[in-house]
C-alpha cells in the first residue's frame, strides 16, 4: 500500500488517534472512559513544567542519561564503509531503552491517582523496567508473561521477583507476548478503577502509541545533538530494530522531517519470510488488521486469525507493530527490512568480539542490517545504530544456538 | 427498518416476560454439532440467539469462552463457515433473531461491505463487535445500519450518564448491559445494582435492555430478568458443551447438555415477572 507523503511526518496522530489509516482506539466499552481519561491526563502532563522537570531529573540521575553516542571504530574498519556510531541505550539503568517509557508512565499513573500497575512483557526487558519503577515509586506491580517466555527468560523473571513484582505466567494461546497482552487487557477491564496499564511499546489504543513515542524520543533528541557535536552534521542513515517499535520510533521521530537522513527499521525475519509462521516481520510479511486496540500491520491468516510470530529474540516475536511505523512504511519515509535469526546471531558475535559490547539479540537485528548497509556507503558518510539493549539476558540462547556449553 | 430482533422483543413485552438470549460459539466443538445445537436452541427456550464468531485473541472473554473459541478454530471454523451456518439455520427457522458476536479483525479482513451484504443475505439480524466503541462508528456501525442490520452496543458500569448518549446514539435492536467490571463468565452480577443500571439506561433509550456477563443459573436469570428485557447467558452454556466432550470431540450427550441447561434458564426467565407479581 502506498499513500502520498504529508508535508510533515511529525504531526501525528490526529485528534482521534490516527496516523493515516493506522492507530485508533479499538477497545471494549469498559475501557473507553479510562482511555479518554488517560488522554486528558497526558495532555495536562505535557503542558506541566513540573512533570517535565521531574522526568528530566529522573532521566539524568536515575537512568544515567544522556546515553553516550559511541564511534565504533573497529566495526567501521571491519565493514570498510560508512562511519558507524552506536547510541548506547544498553548502558541505561535496567539495561535497555525500556526505562525511558516506564519513568514517564509511572509519573502519569501517579498523576491519575492509580494505585496498582500492570504490564505485559515478552523478553522481560519491559517487565524488569516496569518492576523497577514500581519499586522506586512504591506501587504493587503485576507483570503478565507468556508461560513459554517465563521458561526461556528465567534471569529476567528472577529480577522482576526481586524487585517485588508478581509475575503471572499466561498459558492461554501459545504463551508468548501477544497472549500476555491479552491477559493484561483482561486484568485491566476487571480492575479498571484502580489500575494503570503500563504498556511497554508504542502500540495499543490511542494515546499509548503517542505517549510512548514521546517518552522514547529522548533517544533521538540526544542523538541529534550528539551527532552535531561529533560530526558537525546529521547522520546519513539511522538503523533500529522493530518489535513493537518503541526504541525505533524514539530514535526516528526527531529525524522524520530531515529528508536527507535515510531511516531503516529492521524486523525479525526469523527462519526467513518464506517460512510460514517462521518470522515476526509484520510489515514485510503481514497486512493491515485490528488487534490490541489499534489498526496496524499484523501477521494473520486469510480468516483474520492472528498468527504467532517467531524470532530468536523473545522481544521481537510479536505479530503486530506500532501504528506509526505502519504509516511510515506506507508513506515510504522509513524503509523496513527483515534480518534473519542467523544474521542476528552473526552480528551479535561480531560486535561482541570486535567492540567488546554484548548487544541484545533484538539490537543485533539492527546491527545485522548495518553489516550490509555500511559497506555500500562512502567513508565520509555516517550511520547511527540504536543499541537498544544489552545482551546479558541472551547469552544462554546464543550459547544454545552455537552449540556451546556454559 | 424492523428486524426479527425488534419483532421478538415486542412480542415478549406483550407476553410480559424477558427474553432468554443464549450465546454459543459457531463451530464449537465442530461445525455439524454446532449447527445441531443452533437448530435445537429455539425449541429449548432461547428467544434470541447470539452466535460467537471465534477469534484467536478474545480480549474481553474469560477462560470458558476463550476455550470454546479455540475448539472452534481448531475444528476449522472460519467467518465464511459461520455465515453458512446461519444460512442453514434459516432454512428451518425464519423467526428467531440471530446476532453475531465477536471481534473486529475477522470482519475487517473479510471486507466490511461484503461481510454486511453476505451476513444480511444469510439471515443475520444484528452484530455485536466488542472492540468497536462509538468512537469508531464509521467503521462498521453506520454501514451496518445502512445494510439493514442492527448494531448492538455494549454499555458497562464505566459508561456514565455523560457518555451514555454517545454509546446509545447509533445503537439499534437492543442495548447489551455488561453487568460486571471484567471479562465474560467470571464474577456474578448483583441483581440490585443491575436493576439500578437498567433503570438508568432506560432513562436514555426506548430500546430493550439485555443484561449479561456472569449469569449462569435459572435463579440468577430470574432475578436479573425482573428488571431487564433480556438475560444473556454464554459462559455457562459453552461450559456445558465443554463438559459433554470426550477427548475434545462431541458426544451424543453434547446437544442435550446444552438444551437441558437452556430449558432450565428458560423456566428462570419465565418465572422472573411471575415471582415479581406475587
Amino acid at each position: 500500500m502506498n499513500v502520498p507523503p504529508p508535508n510533515s511526518f511529525r504531526t501525528g496522530p490526529d485528534e482521534r488517534g490516527y496516523f493515516g489509516m493506522f492507530g485508533g482506539r479499538f477497545v471494549a466499552e469498559t475501557l473507553m472512559p479510562l482511555i479518554l481519561e488517560l488522554e486528558k491526563a497526558y495532555r495536562a502532563a505535557k503542558e506541566d513544567p513540573a512533570f517535565k522537570a521531574e522526568l528530566q531529573a529522573l532521566n539524568t540521575h536515575y537512568t544515567g542519561r544522556p546515553s553516550p553516542l559511541y564511534f565504533a571504530e573497529r566495526l567501521t574498519e571491519h565493514l570498510g564503509g560508512a562511519k558507524i556510531y552506536l547510541k548506547r541505550e544498553e548502558l541505561n539503568h535496567t539495561g535497555s531503552h525500556k526505562i525511558n517509557n516506564c519513568l514517564g508512565q509511572i509519573l502519569l499513573a501517579r498523576s491519575m491517582g492509580k494505585t496498582r500497575i500492570i504490564a505485559e512483557t515478552g523478553a522481560g526487558q519491559h517487565g524488569v523496567a516496569a518492576a523497577t519503577v514500581c519499586a522506586r515509586f512504591g506501587y504493587p506491580c503485576i507483570v503478565y508473561m507468556g508461560a513459554t517466555d517465563v521458561e526461556r527468560q528465567k534471569p529476567n523473571v528472577f529480577r522482576m521477583k526481586m524487585l517485588g513484582a508478581e509475575v503471572k505466567p499466561v498459558t492461554a494461546g501459545n504463551g508468548t507476548l501477544k497472549d500476555a497482552m491479552n491477559e493484561a487487557l483482561r486484568d485491566w477491564v476487571t480492575n479498571v478503577e484502580s489500575t494503570y496499564y503500563l504498556i511497554g511499546t508504542a502500540a495499543g489504543p490511542h494515546p499509548y502509541p503517542e505517549l510512548v513515542r514521546d517518552f522514547q524520543s529522548v533517544i533521538g533528541d540526544e542523538t541529534r545533538a550528539q551527532m552535531l557535536e561529533a560530526e558537525g552534521r546529521l547522520p546519513d542513515a539511522i538503523v533500529a530494530c522493530i518489535g513493537g517499535g518503541s526504541n525505533a520510533i524514539g530514535i526516528f521521530h526527531p529525524f522524520l522531517d530531515d529528508h536527507d537522513v535515510k531511516i531503516y527499521g529492521v524486523e525479525a525475519g526469523g527462519h526467513g519470510l518464506d517460512v510460514e509462521n517462521g518470522h515476526a516481520a509484520s510489515m514485510t510479511g503481514g497486512r493491515p488488521g485490528v488487534l490490541h486496540g489499534n489498526r496496524t500491520y499484523l501477521l494473520q491468516d486469510a480468516d483474520g486469525q492472528i498468527l504467532e510470530g517467531h524470532s530468536i529474540s523473545a522481544g521481537l516475536d510479536y505479530p503486530g507493530v506500532g501504528p506509526e511505523h505502519s504509516w511510515l512504511r506506507d508513506t515510504g519515509r522509513v524503509t523496513y527490512v527483515p534480518a534473519t535469526d542467523r544474521e542476528a546471531l552473526d552480528a551479535f558475535q561480531l560486535l561482541t568480539r570486535i567492540e567488546g559490547i554484548i548487544p541484545a539479540l533484538e539490537s543485533a537485528h539492527a546491527l545485522a542490517y548495518v553489516t550490509k548497509l555500511a559497506p555500500q556507503m562512502g567513508k565520509d558518510e555516517t550511520i547511527v545504530v540504536n543499541l537498544s539493549g544489552r545482551g546479558d539476558k541472551d547469552v544462554f540462547t546464543v550459547a544454545q544456538h552455537l552449540g556451546m556449553d556454559i | 427498518m424492523t428486524t426479527r430482533i425488534d419483532t421478538r422483543f415486542a412480542a415478549l413485552k406483550a407476553e410480559g416476560r424477558p427474553a432468554l438470549v443464549t450465546f454459543t460459539t459457531a463451530g464449537d466443538p465442530d461445525y455439524a454439532t454446532s449447527l445441531d445445537i443452533l437448530k435445537a436452541l429455539p425449541k429449548a427456550g432461547a428467544d434470541v440467539i447470539e452466535l460467537g464468531m471465534p477469534f484467536s485473541d478474545p480480549m474481553a472473554d474469560g477462560p470458558a469462552i476463550q476455550m470454546s473459541g479455540q475448539r472452534a478454530l481448531k475444528g476449522g471454523q472460519t467467518l465464511r463457515k459461520t455465515l453458512d451456518m446461519v444460512r442453514a439455520f434459516r432454512a428451518t427457522d425464519d423467526e428467531t433473531p440471530i446476532v453475531l458476536m465477536g471481534y473486529y479483525n475477522p470482519i475487517y479482513i473479510y471486507g466490511n461491505e461484503t461481510f454486511l451484504a453476505d451476513a444480511k443475505a444469510a439471515g443475520v439480524d444484528g452484530l455485536i463487535v466488542v472492540d468497536l466503541p462509538p468512537e469508531a462508528d464509521d467503521e462498521l456501525c453506520i454501514p451496518a445500519m445502512r445494510a439493514g442490520l442492527n448494531f448492538i452496543r455494549l454499555a458497562t458500569p464505566t459508561t456514565d450518564d455523560k457518555r451514555l448518549p454517545a454509546v446509545l446514539a447509533n445503537t439499534s435492536g437492543f442495548v447489551y448491559y455488561v453487568s460486571i467490571l471484567g471479562i465474560t463468565g467470571t464474577a456474578s452480577p448483583d441483581a440490585v445494582r443491575v436493576a439500578g443500571a437498567v433503570t438508568r439506561i432506560k432513562r436514555h433509550t426506548i430500546l430493550p435492555v439485555a443484561v449479561g456477563f456472569g449469569v449462569r443459573t435459572a435463579a440468577q436469570a430470574a432475578a436479573i430478568g425482573r428488571d431487564a428485557d433480556g438475560v444473556v447467558v454464554g459462559s455457562a452454556i459453552v461450559s456445558a458443551v465443554a463438559g459433554s466432550l470426550k477427548d475434545g470431540e462431541a458426544t451424543e450427550a453434547t446437544v442435550g447438555a446444552v438444551t437441558k441447561l437452556v430449558g432450565e434458564l428458560a423456566e428462570g426467565v419465565r418465572a422472573a415477572r411471575a415471582e415479581a407479581a406475587e
